[in-house]
């Protein structure tokens, strides 16, 4: 209540203290003094009321919109005006004018509170400067440097584009030679596979020969030893020994099958076998080979089968192409696992094989080939070489896809690295790729996040870098980065923090991110109203 | 013996019907870590005791009666032990029931330090008594207690009505200490217990010899084994309530207000526990315990106080029955603990305010808290340094939205160990502190019971060679596994412990420490990570008592140690603040309590009003939930209703799991904000009207948040509520708890009542359900007509910026055309409230005039504050409204109506808000 008396505030100290201050109420800055005209009724600036001038600033509120009590707390909406002479004027809350706290550096918000505050504004003022000053100067100074990245960026750009123009066309030239070589290649396999294929055919046709012959000897020693009585005939009985000719393999091989297998005749001589070897041969078993070829059906014959259900599941061996390649360094299976002896049935035939071998090229056909071989070997290496040009185009693209501001000036940020390191940390930023956090003392690194994009607001958008998805946190999301970047002269990460649980926040020096200082006002801070 | 014949029929009667009523079955739900009645060796053994006819009878011939007390024998005549009856009438309409073993082979623990004093008794007197059994005068007109020998009951009647029943399911079972089988085998020859043994006996028949059974010597829980040398030492005592329907009380449950009835369930158990992510509606044990009960019916409302600090199970039946045409319900309690002796305070009421009363003469009150800590509190684990502090206490006022207490939990010490600070992160503890004191706002630090097991550390040093910590079976000091790792716990039950607890709170001893830091108890249950249920082992020893004795006791002097700590540090000057998490009766004298690890989901929000009604009803009216929830996230709807909510409880702080997002009140955009901004801001314009309910609180031992059946006892339709409450008597708040709601049903009750909107200040009648369309900014509140409620506008940065503002009066005027109300006021932080260093003003209008006097002549303070406007709700445009101050000097107020809503305001009267005045509207 008494203060009531008090509020007026013609401000009479403050007329003394500085010769130009105009008289008007307390609270009220200059741009709205004519709107608080002394023993005139006073409109609430919402229009809302008019209220005799001596309610204004009289710790009541009586306007809606907090206007008639520029100088008190009364309104809850309220502002008041500090001039702050010497340093920055603002506007506060008005529930702060006297709370006994200091708001205002020229103490003017704290005339009822009891508060003992100090006029700060001139200090205040000159720390600004100051800090104005020095930021000024390494804003120059990072400006500067941010036109030599944007140079060299655009340099960088252009020569990267011109490399990837020349690559380009390079890769074109390539291009060609690789369809020239391909013809080439083509030319010169066509030769090659005709004198293959006659080469092929000729002993394909050698090995017919051969084989008649072979087939012929075996029928006459076959023959023989059917011959049980060296009559010159094979009869229905002597072939009835061999139970392995039965044609419907029901382990008995009787008389008309026997027959029916000598081509309905009771007995055949030498000549007349030979159809009978037809039928046979392919079944027949020399009685020599009898012993150790009869035996040895596949190997798969041999497990008896599994149900999946079985308890011994577990035991039943692995497949044996699975275990020979993944057990290449097992030292404790036995060697004969991975070593199955081949099956002595292919035996014969590897041999038969072996001496059956291909005659080498004749040398007109490998001259054809070793042409050929060339083109190809040259074709290769031009696809190769075409892949290659591929793949740096492809790094170029990406690395000029990214968007490294409006004139290049975070190019130079691509491909590094910036270490930061705490009490217990060493924090990675690899601007546009990553971030990550290692422990200082041994421990594996966390992925902190993946280059996202810029996340400034609309108008700075490139004052902030957003990383995403790093490694996923206990019950919790991915952890992520911001980092926000400030102008300096060098590029640092300059602070890092995880004010909320997997979401980290970094700071970051660059001269990217300088802009072209204002002249510096000499009047600054020192500035006052009028 | 006529009178006593007739209700005890009546109760046989009854009994038949309650035959069926004790089948438990075990409910096997994701809940391992803790027992079930099952799991615990006594409570199977207790509930296995079926209702019957009870094998104790009173031996009449031993009657002692003094001026006191009354004391008569008990014998079990199965096995012939002798109990040892007391029965004291006390003083305000309250009667003790204590019942102990008359010769037990060593003493039976009797909680100490939570009955404020011994409570006076006033005279006994037997008015009649036969062999069957005696009838006492209860002094008040026509209130009895009648013994009944064979079996043994007590029946407390009024008239011709019976209000209590004591052992008439016969379910009085008390384990006596004996002796182990094998050990007695072993040493036969003992004369001292075979003595023991033939004194009991006196000669009577041959006792039957009880069978041993599982669990009784040892018992195992998990891989936990609790050796048990004392045997079997449970106790039980049964409770009938005819004619009642409802009952209350025994926190802490995360369950309904009302009390179900568990049958065919388990009890509710009291058994302080840390429990990780509790569950909603269900009887399980949380981190406090107060066995008190309430019974209300429309005519009476009585409670039953259970002193014992042994883990307890509360049965809970209810049945009906018809008598002579009518229906009658009757409710049924029985009590189980673990050890201790059966010691019951019956409090007969009869109206809800003389139970709060005479709970209060026994345990004290509610401590009364510095003005600041009914403010809002900033909380969460953690703030992460001094810069992270500095830039949450710089949000608040770029937000401007006040707050008071900003907390640091666990992660602001050097690795856990409490009284230290983290020398990177919070290398200037004075320096940050300081700078709050700077903005008039204080802070909390967590000072936890388990202390690091570590020789550099000071604290654990000191404790481990004065002997303070609890040892363990074998008589080493215990150790346990929190948050430091290996830690040890300090034996809080010993006084000299608590009094070295305390002088660590000096300036001097708590580096770092200043007047605006305060204190936070958490973990108190005791929490032991690795201990069996997550808690201590029982048979962990305190001196000589077993931790099972004790275990409910030990957060509530943990509290008390570091709310003494504080008060000592100011030499007695300044008020301390203490929450805690664990708490038991008497807790209310020390501080505040929360609910302990809730989580953002809107059953949670829900919860938070029966949880802390139920705790007001039990004397701890200093009661909050974790504001947006603990565990989980809270989407911004959820977070800004509760900060709606939580603006309108007691304690009002927010907090979040170290793995949420962060979610300071400015995190979800310019609207969510203002909302948020607005509900705390509500807060503090209401805290005059706080401060003096906690005034009241403190001085009565009135809850400060009631159930509407507190205030409207005889409308049976407020019984069940629990989504509104009144904030004292004159303020009704219906939070909006539900998600994309749209309206609330508020019940307004009072037949002839009125209530008005305190926002667009409506007027609704009473006694009706009242449909309220809401938006995000509804906060559903009214003022009752007929009450004056005094408010601070002007909302600072703290409350203690606004320790000089003008106070605006808001008069909810009654269908007679009257209001009253009261203004309080004191310096808002010491205990000068005690020499009379207040001003209490009473606020009356009728007849049109306005009047402020002084109740309390003999208080003497003075306030800057003054009176900035009144506003009248419910009043007919006067002619001319006129101040009349002490001196006589009249004045002609100025003020403004607004015919719609009869609202009546008077613009700046600007007296003192200490003087005496009046306004006359003519």
């Amino acid at each position: 209540m008494f203060c009531a008396y008090l509020l007026l505030a013609i401000s009479l100290c403050v007329s003394f203290a500085n010769a130009v201050e105009v008289q008007r109420p307390r609270g009220v800055p200059l741009s709205k003094r004519q709107f608080y005209e002394e023993n005139k009724p006073f409109t609430c600036l919402d229009g809302s009321r008019t209220i005799p001038f001596d309610r204004v600033n009289d710790d009541y509120c009586d306007c809606k919109d907090g206007s008639d009590e520029p100088g008190t707390a009364a309104c809850p909406n309220g502002s008041f005006h500090c001039t702050n002479a010497g340093y920055k004027p603002t506007f506060i809350p008005s529930s702060r004018i006297n709370d006994g706290i200091c708001d205002c550096c020229d103490t003017t918000d704290e005339y009822n509170s009891g508060a003992s505050c100090q006029n700060t504004c001139k200090e205040l003022g000159r720390q600004e400067r100051e800090t104005l000053q020095k930021q000024a100067e390494i804003a120059k100074e990072g400006f500067l440097l941010k036109q030599q990245l944007i140079n060299e960026a655009k340099k960088q750009r252009e020569e990267k584009q011109g490399k990837m123009t020349e690559m380009q066309t390079n890769r074109r030239t390539m291009e060609e030679k690789v369809e020239a070589l391909r013809t080439v290649k083509e030319v010169a396999e066509q030769p090659e596979k005709e004198a293959k294929e006659r080469h092929l055919k000729a002993w394909e046709d050698q090995k017919a020969i051969i084989r008649a012959e072979k087939d012929k000897t075996k029928m006459a020693e076959a023959f023989l030893e059917l011959d049980d009585d060296a009559d010159g005939y094979v009869s229905v009985v002597e072939l009835q020994s061999h139970t392995e000719l039965d044609p419907d393999s029901d382990g008995a091989l009787t008389e008309a099958e026997a027959q029916g297998l000598l081509g309905g005749a009771g007995k055949v001589d030498t000549s007349s076998f030979e159809s009978a070897w037809n039928n046979i041969k392919d079944k027949y078993i020399s009685e020599s080979q009898a012993d150790s070829a009869a035996v040895d059906p596949p190997v798969e014959d041999n497990r008896p089968p599994v149900p999946d259900n079985e308890p011994y599941h577990d035991e039943e061996p692995v497949d044996e192409d699975e275990e020979n390649e993944d057990d290449d360094e097992d030292d404790d299976y036995p060697e004969e696992d991975s070593d199955k002896p081949i099956p002595s049935v292919h035996t014969p035939e590897k041999s038969e094989q072996d001496e059956e071998a291909m005659p080498p090229y004749d040398a007109e056909t490998q001259t054809l080939i070793d042409a050929a071989q060339k083109t190809r070997d040259d074709f290769d290496e031009a696809e190769r070489a075409l892949r290659e040009v591929d793949d740096q185009i492809k790094s170029i693209e990406k690395e000029l896809s990214f968007d490294f501001g409006t004139s290049g000036e975070f190019t130079y940020l691509y491909s590094q690295c910036y270490d930061l390191t705490t009490s217990e940390y060493i924090y990675r930023l690899c601007p546009f790729n990553r971030v990550s956090q290692k422990p200082k003392y041994g421990g594996s690194e966390t992925n902190l996040g993946s280059w996202g994009s810029w996340a400034g607001p609309e108008d700075s958008k490139y004052m902030v870098m957003k990383y995403e998805h790093g490694t996923g946190c206990w019950q919790g999301p991915n952890r992520s980065t911001t980092v926000k970047l400030i102008c300096g002269k060098e590029t640092v990460v300059i602070s890092t923090s995880e004010p909320s649980r997997c979401e980290y926040q970094m700071e970051f020096t660059t001269p990217a991110v300088c802009h072209e200082p204002e002249p510096v006002n000499p009047d600054v801070g020192s500035h006052t109203e009028l | 013996m006529r009178n006593m014949a007739a209700p005890i029929d009546r109760m046989g009667l009854l009994l038949l019907t309650l035959l069926p009523v004790l089948f438990s079955i075990s409910d096997a739900v994701d809940r391992s870590n803790f027992k079930t009645c099952e799991q615990s060796a006594f409570c199977k053994r207790q509930k296995d005791v079926k209702p019957g006819q009870s094998p104790y009878r009173a031996l009449l011939e031993t009657l002692e009666l003094s001026d006191t007390r009354l004391t008569l024998q008990l014998i079990n005549d199965n096995n012939k032990v002798r109990l040892l009856l007391e029965l004291y009438r006390l003083q305000g309409n309250m009667t003790r029931v204590k019942i102990n073993e008359l010769k037990p082979l060593k003493p039976r623990y009797e909680v100490p330090d939570v009955l404020v004093k011994d409570p006076p008794t006033e005279p006994l007197s037997v008015l009649n008594r036969d062999e069957n059994g005696m009838v006492l005068s209860l002094g008040a007109d026509s209130q009895r207690l009648i013994i009944s020998a064979r079996p043994f009951r007590l029946d407390i009647v009024d008239g011709p009505n019976v209000l209590l029943s004591i052992n008439s399911r016969g379910l009085l079972v008390f384990e006596h200490l004996r002796l182990r089988k094998d050990t007695k085998s072993e040493t036969d020859t003992e004369q001292d217990v075979e003595q023991n043994v033939a004194d009991k006996d006196e000669g009577e028949e041959e006792v039957k010899e009880e069978e041993d059974q599982p669990g009784m010597w040892e018992e195992t829980f998990k891989s936990h084994s609790d050796s048990k040398p004392n045997g079997p030492t449970s106790i039980s005592l049964d409770f009938s309530f005819p004619g009642v329907e409802h009952v209350y009380g025994i926190p802490e449950h995360a369950d309904t207000l009302k009390l179900k009835s568990t049958e065919g369930g388990d009890p509710y158990r009291l058994y302080n526990l840390d429990v990780f992510q509790y569950e909603l509606h269900n009887p399980m044990a949380l981190y406090g315990a107060v066995p008190v009960l309430l019974s209300h019916t429309t005519d009476r409302t009585m409670g039953v106080f259970w002193l014992n600090a042994a883990e307890t199970w509360v049965d809970i039946s209810s049945s009906a029955s018809v008598q002579g045409g009518s229906e009658k319900s009757q409710t049924d309690v029985r009590w189980i603990s673990e050890s201790g002796i059966i010691d019951v305070f019956v409090m007969l009421g009869p109206r809800p305010t003389d139970v709060f009363s005479q709970y209060a003469s026994l345990t004290g009150t509610q401590s009364f808290p510095p003005l600041a800590a009914l403010a809002y509190h900033q909380c969460r684990w953690n703030y992460n340094d001094q810069e992270d502090v500095k830039a949450v206490d710089d949000g608040f006022d770029e937000h401007d939205i006040p707050y008071d207490f900003i907390w640091l939990d666990i992660e602001h010490t050097d690795g856990k160990r409490y009284f230290t600070w983290d020398p990177l992160k919070f290398s200037q503890p004075r320096e940050m502190l300081q700078n709050l004191k700077d903005k008039k706002r204080k802070m909390v630090t967590i000072v936890d019971p388990h202390i690091k097991v570590d020789s550099g550390y000071k604290i654990h040093k000191e404790i481990s060679s004065k002997g303070f910590y609890i040892k363990n079976k074998d008589g080493g000091d215990y150790e346990g596994w929190c948050w430091p790792g290996n830690a040890g716990y300090p034996d809080f039950t010993k006084p000299e412990m608590r009094a070295w607890w305390a002088s660590m709170f000096a300036y001097d001893q708590y580096e770092g420490s200043m007047e605006n830091l305060y204190t936070w108890n958490d973990m108190n249950e005791p929490s032991v990570f690795n201990g069996p249920e997550v808690t201590m082992h029982k048979d962990a020893l305190h001196g000589t008592w077993e931790h099972r004795d004790v275990h409910n006791l030990y957060g509530f002097y943990v509290q008390m140690a570091t709310a003494q700590g504080l008060i000592q540090r100011s030499g007695g000057v300044e008020r301390p603040f203490v929450l805690t998490r664990a708490f038991f009766a008497g807790s209310q004298r020390y501080g505040a309590v929360w609910t302990g690890d809730n989580a953002a989901e809107w059953g949670h929000l829900k919860m938070s009003i029966p949880m802390c009604l139920s705790l007001g009803l039990v004397g701890i009216s200093f009661c909050g939930a974790d504001v947006g929830g603990f565990f989980k996230s809270p989407n911004p709807e959820l977070l800004v209703r509760w900060y709606q909510a939580g603006a309108y409880q007691p304690f009002f702080r927010a907090h979040a799991h170290l793995d949420t997002p962060r979610r300071e009140p400015w995190l979800f955009g310019p609207e969510n904000t203002a909302l948020i901004r607005e509900a705390v801001r509500q807060r503090y314009t209401l805290l005059p009207y706080w401060y003096q309910l906690f005034y009241h609180a403190h001085r009565t031992g009135q809850p400060v948040m009631r159930p509407l059946w507190v205030e409207y006892p005889e409308n049976a339709a407020t019984f069940a509520i629990e989504d509104e409450f009144l904030l004292g008597k004159d303020l009704l708040v219906h939070p909006v708890t539900d998600e994309g709601s749209r309206g609330v049903t508020a019940h307004l009750p009072g037949e002839g009542e009125v209530w008005y909107d305190v926002h667009t200040y409506k007027k609704h009648q009473g006694n009706q359900n009242l449909y309220i369309p809401v938006t995000m900014n509804s906060i559903p509140v009214f003022q009752r007509g007929g009450s004056i409620i005094s408010r601070k506008e002007r909302v600072r940065r703290s409350s203690l910026c606004m320790q000089d503002d003008p106070y605006t009066l808001y008069v909810a005027v009654n269908a007679q055309g009257t209001a009253e109300g009261e203004l309080y006021i004191d310096d808002g932080h010491t205990f000068n409230y005690e020499k009379q260093q207040f001003i209490h003003r009473r606020l009356t209008f009728a007849e049109g005039e306005l009047s402020s006097s002084n109740p309390s002549p003999d208080s003497q303070f003075s306030t800057a504050s003054w009176i900035e406007k009144v506003v009248f709700m419910g009043v007919t445009k006067p002619n001319a409204a006129t101040l009349r101050t002490a001196g006589g000097l009249e004045s002609a107020l100025e003020f403004e109506f607004e015919p719609a809503t009869e609202l009546l305001s008077l613009r700046k009267p600007g007296v003192n808000a200490g003087a005496d005045w009046t306004i006359q509207l003519r």
